[in-house]
């Protein structure tokens, strides 16, 4: 919490520095077929209240059983970051009033949640690494969906969210700026997809992010703290703190005071705004849920589910750039989704490493994202990509060839070596062949001869105009290598 | 312990219960009654107790991961005072 403060953070105020104290509470939809407590499923995009059991509807004498799934769940999250896992944990009510909590409570975890202190490492776009320390992760029902907008009058409630399980997860005051809030939650949600137990889905609110904003002077005590809700994506995080920090900022230095309570950011405006409506609601006064017993379960449940974890993101990283021999930010860009990781590795493996990193990360990814596709809509195989890679690895095509076969592949699709053969794209490493180019154009470029003997930096241009003349299939290497004879370069 | 005026009207309030101000003294002196006659329970030693949520001496059950209810809508919205295609119809709460 008192990590030695790091002036390229600091927020410049009218009256000098400010250091920005975040933590965050994210709460992540669980990914099972079934609700926590009942039976209903947990599918998006269903009709009104059709995923819904009388239990969720709080029907009278209606009592919830939890589902095992859930509960693994939350261990494996928490394993998956390091944390302590609680073998007994307690259920309790936190009170309120909403039309989309037909119960008139949440059941929530308080004071004993099953999983404790954990940790998160992020890596942070300079190359530099944060420690988050995760205060705790617990076991919630998620609320229905209130719609405002169908009526003037009324407001429409659908309770197919409601019951479904959230991971609330609780992190340490260990965030300094709006950027190592994104790169937190960034690196929480690869995890959770890594773990599959939740699938980090933004959009459809399966991952969201309450963030708790205070500033102070260097050094000093923290001051008092706003909780801006239900953030649902990684940019307006950092638009909301931003504009969290200066507000406050703005007040202190003008002699005010914050006040502490919860406000919302509207994305339109780019700012915060208080909800005072919540302040009252903020007495929850939370007990043990009567209708639950306490949650226990024994330290060979949860090494069972450690032993079949999958290899998670740090982990990978590291294999990664020992096994394949890449650097540490290429390695960063593959891990950063499963699906690329995996996409990478079927290429790589039995090939060089390195190469496939360069198609997989320049090449495809530069082509997935112009078009705003996603790995798994990529129209070029692993199996494609590998073949391409394999064919410059052999010396049958040259790297600029290669780009082109990648576009045919990209649009036409095929066997990458069968479109080499057919179209007459081998590199041609007939030496007659090439000599005969290079000679060429040494004959009908004179005065560049003279100049290149002076500036033999000159020589790429010769080079370029041989593959010109080739039609890009010379091998550069023999190119390259034949013109500094010829020329008389070293 | 004792609750003023004040703390019963918040009560209510956290209640969703309303009270006119002729039965807040009439609530507070029953409240009061309750919580004294509560209190002689301050006279028993439990430190170290665990506060007991349960009298079984039993583990919780669990269900497995199967969808075994729902895609009914017209039963759970049919005791709703107001419903409309599925949904729920409650006057109207914006923040």
């Amino acid at each position: 919490m008192n990590a030695p403060v790091d002036h390229k953070k600091l927020i410049k105020g009218a009256t000098g520095d400010w250091e920005v104290v975040i933590g965050m509470e994210i709460h992540a939809q669980v990914t099972s077929k079934a609700k926590l407590f009942s039976g209903a499923a947990t599918a998006f995009g269903a009709e009104p209240n059709a995923h819904v059991s009388l239990v969720d509807a709080a029907m009278p004498g209606m009592l919830p059983v939890i589902n095992r799934e859930c509960v693994r769940q939350a261990v494996r999250t928490g394993l998956g970051l390091k944390a302590q896992i609680n073998l007994r944990s307690v259920f309790d009510r936190k009170n309120y009033f909403y039309p989309d909590l037909p119960q008139g409570y949440q059941i929530s975890q308080y004071k004993f949640p099953i999983v404790g202190e954990g940790e998160v490492i992020v890596d942070m776009a300079d190359g530099t690494q944060i420690q988050v320390g995760i205060e705790r992760l617990h076991l919630e029902q998620d609320a229905g969906k209130s719609i405002h907008d169908l009526h003037p009058s009324q407001s429409f409630v659908d309770l197919n969210r409601s019951g479904v399980a959230l991971m609330e997860i609780v992190s340490k005051p260990d965030l300094r700026s709006s950027e190592e809030a994104k790169a937190y939650v960034t690196k929480l949600r690869t995890i959770l997809r890594y773990l599959g137990t939740c699938d980090g889905d933004m959009e459809k609110g399966n991952l969201r992010a309450d963030v708790n904003v205070s500033v102070r002077r260097p050094g000093d005590p923290l001051g008092t703290r706003c909780e801006i809700k239900n953030v649902n994506s990684i940019r307006f995080i950092g638009q909301a703190i931003e504009h969290e920090a200066r507000r406050q900022i703005g007040i202190i230095e003008d002699g005010g005071t914050i006040d502490q309570e919860t406000r919302l950011f509207d994305p339109g405006k780019g700012e915060t705004r208080s909800m005072r409506s919540k302040e009252e609601a903020h007495d929850y006064r939370y007990f043990p849920d009567p209708d639950l017993l306490p949650l226990e379960f024994t330290q060979d449940f949860v090494d069972e589910l450690a032993t079949h974890l999958p290899e998670l993101p740090d982990e990978k990283k590291e294999r990664f750039i020992a096994e394949y021999g890449l650097s540490v930010y290429d390695a960063g860009v593959l891990i950063a989704e499963r699906e690329s990781a995996d996409f990478f590795e079927r290429i790589a493996k039995g090939r060089d490493g390195k190469a496939a990193a360069n198609w997989v990360i320049n090449e495809l990814f530069g082509r997935l994202n112009k078009e705003g596709l996603g790995i798994e809509d990529s129209p070029v195989s692993a199996d494609q990509l590998g073949g391409i890679v394999d064919l410059i690895g052999e010396g049958v095509i040259s790297g600029k060839i290669a780009k082109d076969l990648f576009e045919i592949v990209w649009s036409e699709g095929g066997d990458p070596r069968a479109i080499v053969d057919e179209r007459g794209m081998k590199q041609v490493t007939d030496t007659g062949a090439i000599e005969k180019a290079v000679d060429e154009v040494i004959a009908a470029n004179a005065e560049k001869v003279e100049q290149v003997k002076e500036k033999p930096s000159m020589l790429g241009w010769f080079v370029g105009q041989v593959m010109k003349s080739t039609g890009g299939k010379a091998n550069p290497q023999a190119v390259n290598a034949m013109l500094k004879d010829k020329l008389g370069i070293e | 312990m004792s609750v003023d005026q004040e703390t019963v009207r918040r009560i209510a309030r956290l209640a969703r219960i309303a009270v006119s101000d002729d039965d807040v003294p009439h609530l507070q002196g029953e409240l009061n009654a309750i919580l004294a006659f509560v209190e002689q329970l301050g006279e028993v030693d439990v430190t170290d107790v665990e506060p007991m949520t349960s009298v079984t001496p039993m583990a919780m059950k669990m269900r497995e991961d199967g969808i075994t209810d729902g895609d009914r809508p017209t039963d759970i919205v049919a005791n709703a005072p107001a419903s409309d295609d599925g949904f729920f119809l409650v006057p109207k709460v914006v923040e």
